[in-house]
């Protein structure tokens, strides 16, 4: 029996009767992390990790939230339903149902390498698992984290000592804390842009620990625009948000896009960090052969890509349209949203 | 190799000309001068033969990452670059390279020109060699420069700066030098570098320049666009007027005895038009000439089609030389009796010319034909610029583009610039087309992942009505085939041209949307798209073409807007395009 179904609404569960990040309004959904194309408002009922109930009200206001700690499960209509961290952002997890001994898993967003601002991704056991494929092609392979932050000190250094601020675009949620929690604090002050700042809150208040950020509003001394980092969402680049760095500032992207020379160029700043919160091409191959499944369905990304290659290596794999990842339907447009 | 390698990342990934300028001069500060007349042969725009071919290369990179054909090629259309995409798809590298600390001049002079002469299996071994000691960066340089497609976003005029700085010198001076670095034939050395950069001699003209060699060109004096009202130039009589002819631009340099033919892309071209350095034989040594290749029959140009067929080959045969006989069509003069003339005023030059022509002309034919042509004034007998204006009108029936415009005290400046005086090119508006957009394919580059290629058609027949076309493109999108429309009495759409430029970036974004939404079919990289986009299509001229579906071969198309207040059925038909044909040459 199918565990997880597509519907208009989103990822159904038949037998339990509740949905899985759905993108149209329904009584009961179970959210695997709280970026908006998986967390939409207007729900009657929410269910997610304990560890995300911060983030997740930070976005959505008010809601009728019932939470679990990883690990830990309840039944509804039968079914155990269990959250398991996906290493993705603060409060991200996958969601694993079982049912009359079938045991299915669907992952949501999640990548395997380690972040210092959320619990790393557990392999689930099932029999099948339901994957993001966002870099789904071999040729995405990320560098080990401490490589990538070197490359940011270095540029942020240098640029303070020409005294240019450092104008670095990044998701406001997750990308903007893990920036944030891995370079050196110590090379200058740190700006954010109020989209992130609101997020580094309810990441401090979850009890993670961040270096201190201010708003543009909190800056009294205007040196600081000549040596700060400035995190701000890729929507600042170009906006009034910009113009207190006067015309001398450097700009850069951290986004895992930035891999290729096309996407960097195209992105139109001086440097490109890639740095991803979904998982590369071997660790989405790592992840799915950790799990055991049989059966694999492909979600946003590189839908078609994944799933010929999991037949070709014996899976039983198939596809679900979704919502998620911007309106990149089962194509090969990468958008910049929450890569 | 490491050096260099930093440099190119730091080119490729700023915007800013300042940080590429300071970035290449503080290279050329550090790296020892056989590295340095690599990278600036690389950087001018050189490009060594291919030392492997790109089918092995990629063959190779396949089997070494283990990846289906299928997919490397998906990743190949995801990155847009060969070389890349193999960067990205090797197995992470083993060690970094023993020699990596060395420079560019032994990693081109030791590892990489080598590889062409070793056999088949000893290359590919070697390559993947190279291949684990290099970082993704590392070898995706490496691939671009063994397969001689090497490029970054940098002009020639910003490492003609830099070089310039480096040593002390009027960037102009460092251009002239520069002229034949970077062909294919030279093989940079450490000498040929410290030329470049040499202190010039002072003071006594007799002594060479230093950098200066037999048989170089001048940079070209390139002419700019003119779109103004006509009126702004002020007095006609200040200007020279010549028709601008559709050839090959083109320095014809006569040293030591031999005649060397330069093409604007400084690509030395002497082999391809052997008729020519025959015939000019005779010119004093210390001559350099400017001026238009053509292929000249009954007196005037034919089209460019027939001179296409005469660039790029190894050998040239004597068939071809007759069907296509070429002539120089000579505009300016450089050089005389060694002697340069660049900073001489326009009429000076102008009045040099046709006192040289006066004498060469008679000995300057080849094959009973005459190859030394004087590009002819039209400005003397008509005094006014509506008179000009009325004349241009002819310049598609005379096979040519419209008219040049060379102010009369403008000397010969370098590149395309306006501060030494100006040549404008008026040219006639482009010929154009309705045409409707039928495939489409992922760009490069800068444009990898977006659908920027496009294949343009017009109506085989045009449609009765809108309901027709509507019909048309019903029958394209449920996947029938065309044999089956036009049995039930549908016209067909024939496709006729490519286009890849003429859109902003937002209207390429909105169009990449509509082919995704509107595909109907993939072979390959190729989509077949539901006809519903009309465009208009520009281009400089049209002709016959066997090796054309539709018959028909246009030059330099390009998009000019998106027409979304013309409905499909409006679009052109063959017949329209046909009648744009240049009236003697249909038969």
């Amino acid at each position: 029996m199918d565990l997880i179904v597509s519907r208009p609404e989103g990822l159904y569960c038949p037998p339990g009767d509740f949905y899985i990040d759905p993108w149209r309004k329904v009584d009961r959904a179970v959210i695997t992390h709280a970026h908006a194309d998986h967390a939409r408002a207007g729900h009657n009922h929410y269910l997610c990790a304990a560890a995300g109930e911060g983030v997740l009200r930070a976005r959505l206001g008010h809601l009728n939230l019932n939470t679990l700690g990883y690990g830990e499960s309840l039944v509804h209509n039968g079914v155990r339903i269990s959250l398991h961290p996906a290493g993705h952002v603060l409060g991200s997890c996958q969601v694993r149902l079982e049912h009359q001994g079938e045991v299915w898993v669907a992952s949501g967003d999640y990548k395997v390498q380690a972040d210092k601002t959320c619990t790393p991704f557990e392999p689930v056991k099932c029999h099948t698992f339901i994957t993001e494929s966002t870099f789904g092609l071999p040729v995405y392979r990320w560098q080990d984290d401490a490589n990538i932050y070197t490359e940011i000190n270095h540029w942020w250094a240098s640029n303070a000592a020409q005294g240019k601020a450092s104008v670095l675009y990044g998701y406001s949620f997750g990308k903007a804390q893990r920036i944030l929690a891995g370079v050196d604090s110590s090379i200058g002050p740190i700006v954010c842009h109020s989209a992130a700042q609101a997020l580094n809150t309810a990441y401090r208040a979850s009890g993670v620990n961040l270096p201190a950020s201010m708003l543009v509003s909190e800056v009294q001394d205007r040196q600081v625009f000549k040596t700060c980092l400035a995190i701000a969402p890729p929507s600042a680049q170009g906006a009034a948000w910009m113009k207190r760095f006067g015309s001398a500032y450097s700009d850069a992207f951290a986004s895992g896009w930035m891999l290729l020379r096309g996407s960097r160029r195209r992105s139109n700043v001086d440097q490109g960090f890639v740095l991803s919160d979904h998982a590369d091409w071997p660790g989405l191959m790592k992840a799915i052969g950790a799990t055991g499944a049989e059966n694999v369905i492909v979600t946003h990304g590189y839908v078609n890509v994944m799933v010929r290659w999991l037949q070709e290596q014996g899976l039983n794999a198939r596809s679900f349209v979704t919502e998620y990842g911007g309106d990149q339907a089962a194509d090969d447009l990468p958008t910049e949203t929450s890569a | 190799m490491k050096a260099f390698a930093e440099l190119f990342t730091a080119l490729d990934s700023s915007t800013s000309t300042t940080h590429k300028l300071q970035a290449l001069v503080a290279y050329f500060r550090d790296a020892p001068p056989e590295d340095a007349a690599w990278a600036v042969y690389f950087l001018s725009g050189g490009k060594p033969k291919r030392t492997v071919p790109t089918r092995t290369l990629r063959e190779v990179a396949r089997n070494v990452s283990a990846l289906p054909d299928w997919l490397f090629e998906e990743c190949y259309q995801a990155v847009g670059d060969l070389a890349e995409t193999i960067a990205h798809v090797l197995p992470l590298p083993l060690a970094p390279a023993h020699d990596l600390g060395q420079g560019l001049a032994h990693w081109m002079e030791k590892r990489i020109l080598p590889l062409r002469t070793l056999p088949d299996e000893e290359r590919i071994e070697e390559v993947q060699r190279c291949w684990m000691e290099l970082n993704a960066q590392q070898r995706f340089l490496f691939v671009k420069l063994v397969g001689g497609g090497f490029r970054v976003g940098v002009s020639k005029l910003l490492v003609t700066r830099a070089l310039a700085q480096m040593g002390g010198l009027d960037p102009k001076r460092v251009a002239t030098r520069l002229m034949g670095y970077a062909d294919a034939s030279n093989r940079p050395t450490q000498a040929q570098y410290l030329s470049l950069i040499a202190p010039e001699n002072q003071g006594d003209v007799s002594q060479p320049q230093p950098g200066v060699l037999a048989g170089q060109p001048f940079p070209f004096f390139l002419a700019h666009p003119f779109q103004d009202g006509i009126e702004t130039l002020g007095a006609v009589s200040d200007w020279l007027v010549e028709w601008k002819f559709d050839g090959i631009r083109a320095q014809c340099v006569k040293d030591d005895g031999r005649v060397w033919i330069w093409s604007r892309g400084e690509e030395l071209v002497s082999e391809q038009f052997p008729e020519l350095c025959a015939a000019f034989e005779a010119w004093p040594d210390g001559t350099t000439l400017d001026g238009e290749i053509l292929v000249w029959v009954n007196d005037q140009p034919a089209g460019f089609n027939t001179l296409q067929g005469r660039l790029n080959r190894k050998l040239v045969s004597k068939k071809l030389m007759q069907d296509a006989p070429v002539v120089f069509m000579a505009y300016d003069l450089l050089r005389l009796n060694h002697c340069a003339w660049v900073d001489q005023p326009q009429h000076a030059r102008r009045t040099q010319l046709e006192a040289f022509i006066d004498t060469h002309r008679a000995h300057s034919d080849h094959g009973g034909l005459p190859r030394l042509l004087l590009s002819h004034c039209v400005a003397t007998s008509h005094g006014t610029w509506a008179e000009l204006e009325t004349l241009r009108q002819q310049s598609r029936a005379r096979g040519v583009e419209g008219f040049m415009l060379k102010h009369k005290d403008a000397r010969y400046g370098v590149g395309r610039t306006k501060a030494d005086g100006v040549w404008w090119k008026w040219k006639i508006d482009p010929m154009t087309v309705d045409c409707v957009l039928v495939y489409a394919q992922r760009g490069h580059g800068r444009r990898a992942s977006l659908y920027t290629d496009y294949t343009f058609a017009v109506w085989e027949t045009p449609p009765a009505d809108a309901a027709q076309a509507q019909a048309v493109a019903q029958a394209i999108a449920a996947g029938e085939k065309v044999e089956e429309t036009t049995a039930r009495g549908l016209p067909r759409l024939v496709p006729f041209a490519k286009a890849y430029s003429g859109l902003t970036d937002d209207e390429f974004n909105q169009v990449d949307r509509e082919i995704r939404k509107h595909t109907v079919d993939k072979f390959g990289p190729v989509r077949t798209v539901v006809p519903t986009l009309v465009f208009e299509l520009g281009f400089e001229a049209i002709s016959l073409s066997n090796r054309h579906k539709s018959g028909v071969a246009v030059r330099f198309p390009r998009m000019l807007r998106i027409r979304t207040d013309k409905p499909l059925h409006e679009a052109d038909s063959l017949a329209q395009l046909m009648a744009l044909l240049p009236a003697e040459k249909t038969t």
